[in-house]
């Protein structure tokens, strides 16, 4: 059954709507700023096991004497299991992480197992921050020529827009509840980018085979019919995608909780965008039957 | 686009049955000589530790820069080239000469120049010299001749950080070269890196150098293990390079570890002469430009061999013995990254993984037999391939699965799914205005087509370019990730086809249903 829900209506709505979490987004992410972990800050971060409870204040305290700077202790998953986050301004003691342990477990006096230790310099998180950058950047970039090629210029930028707004708003999201950005979710956002353009290019390809089908009816109704037509398609897949996220979300251990959940709401926002950003752009542009058939002409003199 | 000829059946169970047989080769227990291919735990997963090493070539250059001061006073003088003012900086030469245009001409000269050396592989020369004023110059290593010393100490880096790791014994290690002035090392199923961390992080630069009384020209003064100030020669009689083994041993008397050293043939007689002059002085040992220990030379030692102490545990002889059998590193090593997972948070990762997995493809599985029946069952088959095959693929490559990469099969999953209700979806629609049923089902599958391609190439790019720019973890998930699409592409297209051809042909009169 295809529904028949008038979306276009409801198209001014929802773009005031994204806007004003977009605008919102771009403030918190330049104002509060990105979390960003010891990948790209640079860095110690220790997984420690221990055999009793403690308390986080009491780890934190062990270590005073050892001047580290600002240490972060968080309770991790399971009882007994902390993350220790320790900004490291001098990063040349190589026997730092030996160090540490000896420490806390004399001053616990309990068995203190590191299940994972994760050490990067200055250098390298600099330069793993200006790859991720270029690497989401390119993705951008790719899939904007991409769509280009195999569509017209308007489908092309209305992507675009639609992923800017999938990627910041995520991002936003992030910066507001203040959780870590490394790098599994810029793996996570470069496949938010794949998903969105997914999303983004089923209906625009419904869009293009029903403006080359009808072509009396305006770019709204088209637009309006697309979108219902693909519509049962949107749910069940996003349905799918979301149900393995929530499994990893759920069930996936601590590692993967924030890569599964930046996916969830990039799902979720993209499924929207492909809806609500992406297609009214081409009713901005008055795309119609004539903006297809120009090019037609034009590769096919 | 539900006829199939024979033989395009045949080839693709074919190519199903084949793929999918690699993946069984992972639940085999021994090794098999024949197909012996398994895919393979990232360090997240089976623990172990990751390190990135970088070379830190500024004493080298310094060192370099030094050794041309005098070849180039030569070359200067040869020349009747006056020059003032010379200065030695740490990576260049300043001095101001009277011609700079004669000088510029000899310093260049591409014939039989000892002192700048014509580099043939990068048409430069070793050396490159910038006017700071007047005729004031400074001399330092071009670009190229900058990235010949890195080039030669990375490589000889490489060799020594081998034979160590070796030498510790760590299963399957692996070394590779990391841009210019980097190496990354991964040793699977360590449990503590520190050792090793602590065995490359010495150059183990030993030296015997002769204790001398007074503080005349070209001493250092250093300190000895028991806290006495030495002045110590900076001739060096004998270096480390000279030694062709060394074993940690126990000294009888005292029960002391020490370490037994064997010279080749030139060293022995370098330290023969210098202990048979020197009896009832010191001899000072120098490792890293620290005193280990400054013993009496009592009597001459001819015979090559010799022990040195210095209130080591056993443990440090052992490691002392190491760095001395795989030799000096020509720089010093900086850990610049590290990653190391210890083997039962990776088991738990394991688990965890796999329940997510099972968990999640299930939900889909029973919420697409629930939305499609019948075909909800084709789809749910083409899944189940889809997970085979891309577990036979990664076993074919020998791929390196992570904890993302585990995730990434997961995403699969759910998105696989996609195509086939793309499909499902479009022969919908077609059904209702379509009398005929095979031409519904037909036209159904040929006008997805494109937006099926079209959807899933999006998501390969984003895969190829998470694999180019990703490291370690997040490039297991480019690879699952990748390989998931190109699977679900043939299950979606060939496999599900030709499933729906036979159900749609065989109820041709019948109604269906989807």
């Amino acid at each position: 059954m295809t529904k028949n829900i008038n979306f276009v209506s409801k198209f001014k709505k929802a773009n005031i709507i994204s806007i004003i979490i977009f605008i919102l987004s771009i403030i918190l992410i330049s104002f509060k700023g990105l979390n960003y972990g010891i990948d790209f800050k640079g860095g110690t971060l220790i997984e420690l096991r221990t055999e009793t409870s403690i308390d986080t204040s009491l780890i934190r305290e062990s270590l005073k004497s050892m001047n580290l700077g600002d240490v972060n202790v968080k309770k991790f998953g399971k009882k007994g299991d902390y993350l220790l986050k320790v900004e490291q301004k001098n990063s040349n003691n190589s026997s730092l992480i030996p160090e540490i342990k000896k420490t806390l477990s004399d001053y616990l006096n309990t068995e203190v197992d590191f299940r994972r230790v994760e050490n990067v310099g200055p250098k390298v998180s600099s330069e793993l921050l200006q790859s991720s950058v270029i690497a989401i950047s390119l993705a951008l970039a790719a899939m904007l020529f991409y769509i280009w090629v195999r569509f017209e210029w308007q489908f092309s930028v209305g992507s675009i827009v639609a992923l800017f707004h999938d990627v910041t708003i995520t991002l936003g999201i992030f910066s507001l509840l203040s959780l870590e950005i490394n790098l599994s979710i810029i793996a996570a956002v470069l496949t938010i980018v794949g998903y969105s353009m997914n999303d983004t290019v089923v209906i625009y390809d419904r869009i293009r085979e029903n403006l080359l089908k009808y072509n009396k009816i305006s770019i709204s109704d088209i637009a309006n019919l697309s979108i219902n037509e693909t519509l049962a398609r949107t749910i069940i897949t996003s349905v799918t995608t979301l149900l393995a996220l929530f499994s990893i979300y759920i069930l996936g251990g601590e590692i993967l909780r924030g890569f599964s959940f930046a996916m969830i709401l990039g799902v979720i926002i993209g499924t929207y965008s492909s809806i609500f950003v992406a297609s009214p752009i081409l009713k901005f542009f008055k795309v119609s039957y004539k903006t297809l058939e120009k090019e037609e002409e034009k590769i096919v003199p | 686009m539900l006829n199939f000829s024979k033989i395009n059946i045949i080839l693709i169970y074919f190519i199903f049955f084949i793929i999918s047989t690699f993946a069984f080769l992972n639940f085999q227990n021994k090794n098999n000589p024949i197909l012996d291919k398994k895919v393979n735990l990232g360090l997240d997963l089976q623990g172990g530790s990751y390190l990135l090493l970088e070379i830190n070539s500024d004493s080298l250059v310094e060192e370099k820069i030094q050794s041309k001061v005098i070849p180039l006073k030569k070359l200067l003088k040869e020349n009747n080239i006056k020059f003032t003012n010379f200065k030695i900086n740490n990576s260049s030469l300043n001095f101001t000469v009277d011609n700079i245009d004669k000088f510029e001409l000899v310093f260049f000269s591409k014939k039989d120049n000892l002192v700048n050396p014509y580099i043939d592989n990068y048409r430069s020369h070793e050396l490159d010299f910038r006017k700071l004023k007047d005729n004031n110059i400074a001399v330092n290593f071009s670009k190229f001749g900058l990235l010949t010393i890195n080039n030669a100490a990375i490589k000889q880096s490489i060799e020594i950080v081998r034979r160590r790791i070796d030498d510790v014994g760590t299963k399957e290690p692996t070394i590779l070269q990391r841009g210019e002035k980097r190496i990354l090392v991964e040793l699977p199923g360590l449990k503590d890196p520190e050792r090793i961390k602590k065995l490359l992080g010495k150059t183990a630069q030993l030296n015997f150098r002769l204790v001398k009384d007074n503080s005349e020209f070209g001493t250092d003064e250093l300190i000895s293990e028991t806290g006495e100030k030495l002045k110590i020669s900076k001739r060096i009689v004998m270096s480390g390079d000279n030694l062709v083994d060394a074993q940690p041993s126990i000294q009888n008397q005292q029960n002391e570890p020490t370490v037994s050293f064997t010279l080749d043939r030139l060293g022995a007689q370098k330290f023969g002469r210098a202990t048979t002059d020197n009896v009832g002085k010191r001899l000072a040992i120098v490792l890293d430009g620290k005193v280990i220990s400054a013993p009496n030379i009592n009597e001459p030692i001819t015979s090559g061999n010799g022990v040195i102490s210095g209130n080591f545990s056993f443990q440090e002889a052992t490691d002392l013995s190491l760095l001395l059998r795989s030799g000096a590193l020509p720089t010093p090593l900086d850990v610049v990254e590290e990653r190391t997972v210890g083997p039962d948070l990776g088991e738990d990762s394991i688990k965890s993984g796999i329940t997510s997995l099972v968990v999640g493809f299930i939900l889909v599985i029973l919420f697409m037999f629930y939305k499609y029946k019948i075909f909800g069952l084709i789809a749910n088959t083409a899944l189940i391939a889809n997970l085979l095959m891309l577990v036979g693929i990664l076993t074919i490559l020998e791929a390196t699965l992570t904890l993302p990469g585990i995730a990434g099969i997961i995403l699969t999953v759910g998105m696989a799914v996609d195509a086939n209700v793309l499909i499902f979806e479009r022969i919908k629609e077609e059904l209702k205005t379509e009398k005929s049923i095979i031409h519904a089902f037909d036209t159904g599958y040929s006008k997805a087509k494109i937006t099926v391609l079209d959807a899933n190439i999006t998501t390969l790019i984003a895969a190829i370019i998470l694999f180019a720019f990703g490291s370690g973890p997040v490039k297991g998930f480019a690879i699952t990730l990748g390989i998931g699409i190109i699977t679900t592409l043939f299950t979606a297209y060939f496999l599900a086809r030709h499933l729906t051809s036979i159900i749609v042909l065989r109820n041709n009169n019948k109604e269906i249903k989807i």
